[in-house]
């Protein structure tokens, strides 16, 4: 059913810290990897050798520059996913009830078996977590790769979603926010997560860590002003040939 | 928004379809036998017709029956469940009237009912989507019912009616697109509440995800068509609202009610495109698109 559930067992879902993400895309090719050999129809891919490749993906990362207002410019990298929010608007706007949030852990799924791909879930999603698969014609989402957390076949190591597993900077760390103890719930509390779109009032699980304060402008070493240049004017052997090639 | 034309014909043909029959579910005009087949035919047609068409723009059109299950959580779920109770009234109401000559006046309020809460449930399909500002306001609704029923009312040949009623539409329309405009500023949405990073300083999409387009971007970020935007506001308002107005004080004819029934028609297909077109969604944001 689309009804939403009042409250959750578990919220599961991911931290991503902005300030150790080095925007190296290894978490998008993971997941694009998964998800089209395991779970539900694959990730296809329209074009993808020719002039105009398009293709279906769970996760993307933006890279944005912020100028604030007294220091250099920063880039700063931002992978995007679905959030699994506690009100999340996709799920109730499901004609079917394909779409839905699981009452155990909040992981929002889509049966795909139920989905017309009438694409209004995509439509009342502010974060554009779905897409829909130009092949099948049915909603793809990210599933928390519900099918390795639980999965007693794979080692316990690799029992997180394969974005978090395999980033190289530890920028993506996956637990249970229900908890107040858990890693995900301290690191939020230590570093200040933030919600994305607070305004929209989806309620996302997912969080995301600002980048740590950088330098600013106008910490001068008390040794800069020596190393101002010295000779203004060239002489000697170097002037004459500044002169000269100035004549020509 | 991406305006897609199926979605057009969708709510411009049974938005004017159920218009017509909620008009016959009143009794107007009071006509039976054949002419009754007539105007039952083309709202049924109209209705059903643009009901056809929104199910082209399925992903999984051979699913389409599932959609009648989540009447409790989904518009779209309640449109289908009303718009099947409306064909299922109207129908036996028609036929009574069609081949007995006989009008059962509270089957044809129902039908009327159900006719007008299909539109409704059809607006609020985009009324409800807060990712749209422009589309989130209850205008939207308004503008539909003003629509469906001063279409309604021409097709019908309730001159008097459609006199007020397009009228009315008109205001209405120019009212929507007037707060429409600044809808997206005042939602408070904007590149710095969705990067989170608007505390920093000033945020600019500095490299997409990836060089080429995707299936957000072809359906959700729709800028190039908006160029236009104000010209086919002219374009829409003339067509729908002015010209059929004309056509309608001048002494009837049959030819100037066609006329100023297909000028209407092409009028509402022009709002609706722009419906869609000038609609922004937020995730054009992630993109430092609009």
């Amino acid at each position: 059913m689309t009804e939403l559930p009042k409250s959750t067992h578990k919220k599961l879902g991911l931290v991503i810290d902005l300030d150790t993400c080095v925007g190296c895309h290894a978490c998008v090719i993971s997941c694009k990897g998964w998800n089209t050999e395991n779970y539900g129809a694959p990730l296809s891919d329209q074009d993808p050798y020719g002039a105009d490749p398009t293709g279906t993906f769970l996760n993307r990362v933006h890279s944005y520059e912020v100028t604030p207002d007294d220091g250099p410019a920063q880039l700063i990298h931002f992978p995007k996913s679905c959030l699994h929010c506690e009100d999340a608007p996709c799920v109730t706007v499901c004609p079917t009830g394909a779409s839905y949030k699981r009452v155990e852990d909040g992981i929002v799924l889509v049966n795909e078996s139920d989905c017309i791909g009438c694409g209004l879930c995509a439509w009342a999603c502010p974060y554009g977590a779905r897409e829909m698969d130009a092949a099948e014609g049915v909603m793809k989402k990210c599933t928390l790769c519900v099918d390795r957390i639980y999965n007693e076949n794979l080692p316990e190591i690799d029992r997180e979603p394969a974005c978090v597993r395999t980033c190289p900077s530890n920028a993506r760390h996956f637990g249970d926010f229900a908890d107040p103890e858990s890693h995900v719930s301290q690191l939020v509390a230590e570093r200040g997560g933030i919600d994305l779109m607070p305004e929209q009032g989806t309620k996302p699980v997912n969080k995301y860590l600002p980048p740590r304060p950088k330098d600013q402008w106008g910490e001068v070493d008390v040794l800069g002003p020596f190393l101002d240049p010295v000779a203004e004017e060239p002489r000697g052997f170097l002037g004459w040939i500044d002169r000269t090639l100035e004549k020509l | 928004m991406h305006p897609a034309p199926s979605i057009i014909a969708f709510t411009t043909l049974s938005g004017l379809g159920f218009g017509l029959l909620i008009f016959r579910g009143l009794g107007m005009p009071g006509v039976t036998g054949l002419v009754a087949f007539a105007f039952f035919a083309i709202g049924f047609a109209l209705a059903g017709g643009g009901l056809l068409a929104s199910a082209l723009h399925l992903g999984r059109p051979e699913r389409a029956l599932k959609a009648f299950s989540q009447w409790k959580t989904s518009w779209l779920s309640r449109e289908a469940f009303l718009a099947a109770a409306t064909f299922a009234i109207m129908g036996l109401y028609a036929a009574l009237i069609v081949f007995l000559g006989v009008r059962v006046t509270l089957l044809g309020w129902l039908g009327a009912l159900a006719a007008l809460g299909t539109v409704v449930t059809t607006s609020m399909i985009y009324a409800q989507l807060r990712t749209v500002p422009r589309w989130h306001m209850p205008l939207t609704p308004v503008l539909f019912i003003a629509l469906s029923l001063g279409g309604g009312a021409l097709l019908a040949g309730q001159i008097s009616f459609a006199l007020v009623l397009l009228i009315i539409a008109g205001a209405v329309q120019i009212l929507w697109w007037w707060q429409g405009d600044t809808r997206f500023a005042t939602s408070g949405t904007t590149m710095a509440t969705a990067t989170g990073l608007g505390k920093i300083g000033t945020v600019k999409a500095f490299e997409p995800p990836h060089t080429g387009t995707n299936y957000l971007l072809r359906e959700m970020v729709h800028v190039v068509a908006r160029r236009h935007a104000v010209k086919l506001r002219i374009i829409a308002f003339a067509l729908m609202i002015a010209v059929p107005l004309v056509l309608l004080l001048v002494p009837f004819h049959h030819l100037l009610g066609v006329l100023a029934v297909l000028s209407h028609i092409a009028g509402v297909l022009v709002s609706r495109w722009l419906f869609f077109a000038e609609a922004e969604h937020v995730v054009g944001l992630y993109y430092g698109m609009r």
